[in-house]
């Protein structure tokens, strides 16, 4: 079985974020990166697969610049059999749908069975690449699974969905697009000749002409959406200490909810 | 794993990133463990990096090592609560051309990623994220090390130990003994940001311009050590390092310490308006000469802060003595190859070149510093505070004829220290410092 799964590399979770100067992009300097971790959840699923039927290839695929290549390495060192990269300057700008068209243009050049994606980056959010990409290609699409099933004949997989109060269980014939939610599974930690070994692991990288794709099709100027402005929350204002004796205080904090808040 | 590396090294600090690079270049097979999420993640220094050892491992390193600003200005200040005295050195000759005078601020988390970088693209394997929790031995000689990940045991012909100034290895390996509280530092910092502008401004800079300040006395509450304050391009890098067994006499947590050297009126004008961007804490081993434990035995050598390198002067000098040893001890190990002799007696070139470079003669010249800081703690606390009365005193102007201030300035003087006991302890230090 095939098996391709989107990854994405994210700024870590614990980074301290602000807008760049410009305001159209997030500060990126000092920040250390991660692989999204529900792509993980995806790699995981893909390498459990692979582990239990005995037989097949995990592909992970990425877009992203030079940086991107750590989260591929990290993958194939967990155990990925090979890694696409793709990289071009061209894709400055574009939204989740250019991103979409690049991905599915990648997948159709392979023979995938199974395509698994995180439910959503935790960079952007968006949640839409993975859906927008079982469009494009007319495959099925499952979103958000935590718990999933190859059927014996391999033909069809099922997967679990948290609803609402509820279990959602729903079959899907293959080929398929599954988006991983947490607790499908406990990703695993690299062993030492994984990591020693992702270094020898084939890495392809293609740029946009590569996939008969040019800037017209996926870059700035077709995106559909267009990011105006990434701004800080509103910082919260400190609150007032009230000094002096009980009766004062008192008195005052009356005074302010008064004539200051305006809540009395 | 059955593949055998020539050489693992255990930390990816200056001192495991120099030896690899150097032996890398040379063709051995190499392989790094770092614990931190990447190298130069859990490792942190004041501020001052001297480049001479550097400038030999990457010529023209200023070209693309991500140093902040070359150091134009030292600045050694003694405080009381409410005054300071400050000795203050600038010389245009340190701004001329790079490298400058070979002292350069900079930050570890940026400077430790790009050594190691040097040394995985000269073939080095940079594993981070990998403790190593033990050697594995061959006899009496060691062969490898057991890192925490499965399929972890990796066999080398030589370990180098460069793990920090904590070494469990160079403990396990019965180099080193139990550290007594007097021979470690601990230092907090914060890593404070400023517009570029208002640090060239308020630190009278120019450019790239660094200068590099050190406080002591009120600055540390009296303790054994001091604070300081190192310009980077767009931060400072403010804290403080004192000897442990002063933090526990004081029962002061370094944290406070450092809360208490911001609040200080020399200090606070020059971060206001500062936005603290990083915290960081660390030991440094203060030891000197008399503390550098075994630095090699059959199949392991130590490195950096792991052997106790670091001259605790006023040059306050660690991370280039921590290259050095990483260089040395990678030359030591090529030779060794050259001769197919790992042991002890094969590996031997290493502690020769540590004695006889800069390394072993600083510590040496400096062995004295820990031992006299600890038996004269009026140094950091009664003589400064006396220094700066007087001074006051000096310059308070009133209708008091100065003749009478200065006759009253050497009764006072001479009603805490006798003219001869200030001449022996002047002695002293001389002896000790320079």
């Amino acid at each position: 079985m095939n098996i391709a799964v989107c990854i994405k590399q994210v700024p870590a979770t614990e980074s301290k974020i602000k807008p760049a100067a410009d305001g159209l992009d997030i500060d990126r300097t000092g920040l250390s990166y991660v692989v999204n971790p529900y792509d993980e959840f995806g790699v995981e699923e893909a390498l459990k697969i692979k582990e239990q039927l005995d037989t097949g290839t995990v592909t992970v695929i990425t877009i992203g610049p030079e940086k991107a290549v750590e989260a591929l390495r990290t993958c194939l060192a967990v155990g990925a059999d090979e890694a696409i990269h793709i990289k071009d300057d061209a894709l400055t700008g574009g939204d989740a749908l250019c991103t979409a068209r690049v991905l599915a243009a990648a997948l159709k050049k392979g023979n995938y069975d199974l395509i698994f994606f995180g439910r959503q980056a935790i960079d952007d959010d968006s949640g839409a690449v993975g859906i927008h990409v079982a469009e494009l290609l007319g495959l099925p699409h499952v979103a958000g699974i935590n718990k999933f099933e190859l059927n014996a004949d391999g033909l069809k997989a099922v997967a679990h969905r948290q609803i609402e109060g509820a279990a959602e269980v729903v079959e899907a014939r293959l080929p398929a697009i599954f988006t991983c939610q947490k607790e499908l599974n406990e990703p695993r930690y690299a062993s030492l000749p994984g990591i020693m070994k992702a270094k020898q692991k084939p890495m392809t990288v293609w740029s946009l002409a590569d996939l008969d794709l040019s800037a017209e099709d996926v870059g700035a100027s077709a995106a559909k959406v267009k990011l105006e402005k990434i701004t800080s929350p509103p910082v919260r204002e400190a609150g007032k200490t009230i000094d002096g004796d009980t009766a004062h205080a008192v008195s005052e904090l009356v005074r302010l909810l008064h004539e200051e808040a305006k809540v009395l | 794993m059955s593949d055998k590396f020539d050489v693992a090294i255990v930390g990816a600090g200056p001192a495991g990133s120099a030896a690899a690079l150097t032996l890398a270049r040379e063709g051995l097979s190499v392989v790094v463990f770092e614990r931190g999420e990447f190298p130069g993640a859990k490792n942190m220094f004041g501020g001052v990096l001297y480049t001479t050892i550097l400038n030999k491992l990457v010529p023209n390193f200023w070209e693309e090592a991500p140093v902040e600003r070359q150091i134009v200005k030292r600045r050694f200040g003694l405080l009381s609560e409410k005054s300071e005295a400050a000795f203050e050195f600038r010389c245009e000759d340190y701004n001329a051309a790079p490298p400058y005078n070979q002292s350069f601020s900079a930050l570890r988390a940026r400077f430790d990623p790009w050594l190691a970088k040097k040394a995985e693209e000269a073939g080095a394997l940079i594993i981070p994220e990998t403790v190593v929790d033990d050697l594995i031995w061959e006899g009496d000689k060691v062969c490898g090390v057991k890192a925490r990940r499965e399929g972890g045991d990796i066999l080398a012909d030589v370990v180098i130990a460069a793990d920090g100034v904590n070494s469990f290895l160079a403990k396990k390996a019965g180099l080193r003994k139990e550290f007594k509280w007097n021979v470690l530092a601990v230092a907090a910092k914060e890593v404070i940001g400023l517009p570029r502008e208002v640090i060239e401004d308020r630190f009278g800079l120019e450019g790239d311009e660094g200068v590099a300040m050190e406080f002591f006395a009120d600055s540390v509450a009296g303790m054994v050590g001091g604070g300081f304050i190192y310009t980077n391009k767009e931060t400072l890098s403010v804290g403080i390092a004192c000897s442990i067994d002063a933090f526990i006499g004081k029962k002061i947590v370094p944290n406070d310490l450092l809360e208490r050297f911001k609040k200080h009126p020399s200090i606070r004008r020059l971060i206001r308006k500062g936005e603290t961007l990083e915290y960081s804490g660390h030991m440094i081993p203060e030891g000197g000469f008399n503390q550098v434990p075994q630095i090699l035995t059959d199949g392991l050598l130590l490195a950096g802060d792991a052997a106790h390198l670091v001259n605790a002067s006023l040059y306050h000098e660690g991370t280039n003595l921590a290259m050095a040893s990483g260089l040395y001890a990678a030359e030591a190990i090529i030779e060794a190859k050259k001769k197919g002799d790992f042991s002890k007696q094969g590996l031997k070139s290493y502690q020769e070149k540590l004695e006889c470079s800069f390394v072993m003669k600083d510590l040496k010249k400096y062995q004295k510093v820990e031992a006299w800081a600890h038996a004269n703690p009026k140094f950091f606390t009664e003589y400064p505070d006396l220094l700066l009365d007087l001074i006051k005193d000096y310059f308070t102007i009133s209708e008091k004829p100065k003749q009478t201030i200065q006759e009253n300035l050497y009764k006072k003087f001479r009603t805490h220290l006798s003219p001869l006991r200030a001449m022996i302890e002047i002695n002293k230090l001389r002896k000790t410092f320079l």
